[in-house]
């Protein structure tokens, strides 16, 4: 059932460059909510994501992925690979056309021709660039570009969605946009989506659930509105009400 | 002769389509293209795979492919040469002064050019691109190509310089090739024959075909690069 059903799950999860970034001792994500993860800048939002979507390995600890132990070098990362993805704060188009681009998830995964050709077209529907099919992908301009980034990601309808910061140096009408697209992605698909931002009232508006990060650590998580309202740390209060100079 | 004579002369060669002037173009068009097709085989994945390598890791291999780009041809002739003579390891193959010969060192002065230029190029935004083939599913094989066909323009740029290097270069084919009418003798080899022997027109008949050749192997580049608009003019 959704709501439920974990999807993701970290354990003890630690990351350290040259200091450690990052250090989560447990953190569950249920089948079809929105979660924001806020925090200020170096927070260690972005490795958390980089870390779930086994772009880089974990200094400890452990990622659990529809109930399945997931590492970088091996055959899980793969499989898991299959039902999640990532859209970046500045999204990489290939050099070819939106439709092109919009195909290669689905291409990756070997769709027949005629469910690709459909899959893109109603996609490119849904954010709004129907007649951009054929143009090529370095022509657009920054919201066109992120909006075909979230179709290319969202084309193969995997079960979790990770957005590193989508909406930021957008537009106040593409930030729009954009975050109806995530609502209505969640709503008709049950998509489990992680939003990293800072910007806390799209957290607010968007998630349903909200994780704050500090110096690496959870501060606090739970129910957005509990966190916004009635926040229990002194410094997730700080954070929400604007005092938190980051 | 003046040099205006020895033009005149050398176009009337060219456009006669004089039999030796043209055996030695296209030996020299062979040889070259088979060398550079070779290295482009070796050099490009190298050079993606190190590209996708972090900098500290490729460090010591980068200084000694930065090295080898200047290797003077003669070095490069040489080395082959040792390799290849009767006394040689390789000496058994018997290829010595044949084109296969001039081929390996040619091959000897591209690979690490295009391995060299193709990391320069990759580096600029292969691991971008890497990680987001990656984040859409894509498996190790359909990345890496998603990686080379992302960095097309750098590739084939360094392909166009290898290309540029090897079909100008006179050291190394003489040493391996030895120069021989008929068999070995290429453009470059000509020119330095031909000016000695003071068949002056020849040399700059030569000369100017690889003038040529050079330019329309920089206007496919410029044109691919985005300078032009489909014509190699």
């Amino acid at each position: 059932m959704s709501g439920n059903k974990i999807i993701l799950e970290v354990k003890k999860l630690s990351k350290v460059y040259d200091k450690e970034v990052l250090n989560i001792e447990h953190l569950s994500f249920h089948k079809g909510k929105i979660y924001g993860i806020i925090g200020p800048s170096g927070a260690g939002k972005s490795t958390f994501l980089r870390l779930v979507n086994l772009l880089e390995s974990p200094t400890k600890g452990y990622i659990y992925f529809k109930g399945e132990k997931i590492f970088l070098n091996d055959h899980t990362a793969a499989l898991a690979r299959r039902d999640m993805t990532m859209v970046f704060q500045k999204p990489l188009l290939f050099h070819t056309s939106v439709a092109e681009n919009i195909a290669y998830g689905l291409k990756a995964r070997r769709f027949p021709k005629e469910k690709i050709k459909a899959r893109v077209e109603a996609l490119l529907e849904k954010v709004g660039l129907k007649e951009f099919a054929g143009r090529h992908a370095a022509t657009l301009s920054g919201g066109e570009a992120q909006r075909v980034a979230l179709a290319r990601a969202v084309a193969f309808e995997p079960a979790l969605l990770l957005l590193d910061e989508p909406t930021a140096n957008l537009d106040p009408t593409n930030v729009q946009l954009i975050e109806q697209l995530i609502l209505e992605l969640n709503k008709d698909t049950e998509m489990t989506i992680i939003i990293v931002t800072h910007n806390i009232f799209q957290a607010r508006r968007v998630a349903r659930e909200v994780v704050f990060l500090h110096e690496g650590h959870i501060v606090e998580a739970g129910e957005t509105k509990k966190i916004f309202t009635s926040p229990e740390d002194p410094r997730t209060k700080a954070f929400v009400e604007g005092r938190m100079v980051y | 002769m003046s040099l205006l004579e020895g033009i005149i002369e050398a176009f009337s060669l060219i456009l006669t389509l004089d039999p030796y002037l043209i055996k030695i173009a296209l030996l020299s068009l062979q040889v070259s293209a088979v060398a550079v097709l070779l290295a482009t085989l070796a050099g490009v994945p190298l050079g993606t795979f190190l590209g996708l390598k972090p900098r500290e890791r490729t460090r010591f291999i980068s200084k000694l492919l930065y090295t080898l780009m200047g290797l003077p041809p003669v070095v490069a002739g040489l080395v082959i040469y040792l390799l290849l003579s009767r006394v040689g390891p390789l000496g058994f193959l018997g290829v010595l002064y044949t084109p296969t010969a001039m081929v390996a060192a040619q091959f000897a002065l591209a690979v690490p050019i295009i391995a060299a230029l193709t990391m320069i190029g990759i580096r600029s935004s292969g691991k971008e691109v890497q990680e987001t083939a990656r984040t859409l599913g894509a498996g190790r094989f359909l990345t890496a190509w998603t990686v080379v066909r992302e960095s097309r323009f750098a590739i084939f740029g360094a392909i166009v310089t290898g290309l540029g290097r090897v079909i100008a270069e006179v050291g190394a084919v003489m040493i391996v090739g030895g120069n021989i009418e008929g068999h070995t003798r290429v453009m470059t080899t000509a020119i330095v024959l031909e000016t000695a022997k003071g068949h002056l027109e020849l040399a700059v008949g030569l000369g100017i075909v690889l003038l040529f050749i050079s330019f329309i192997i920089n206007s496919l580049l410029y044109n691919f690069q985005g300078g032009g608009k489909g014509s190699v003019w």
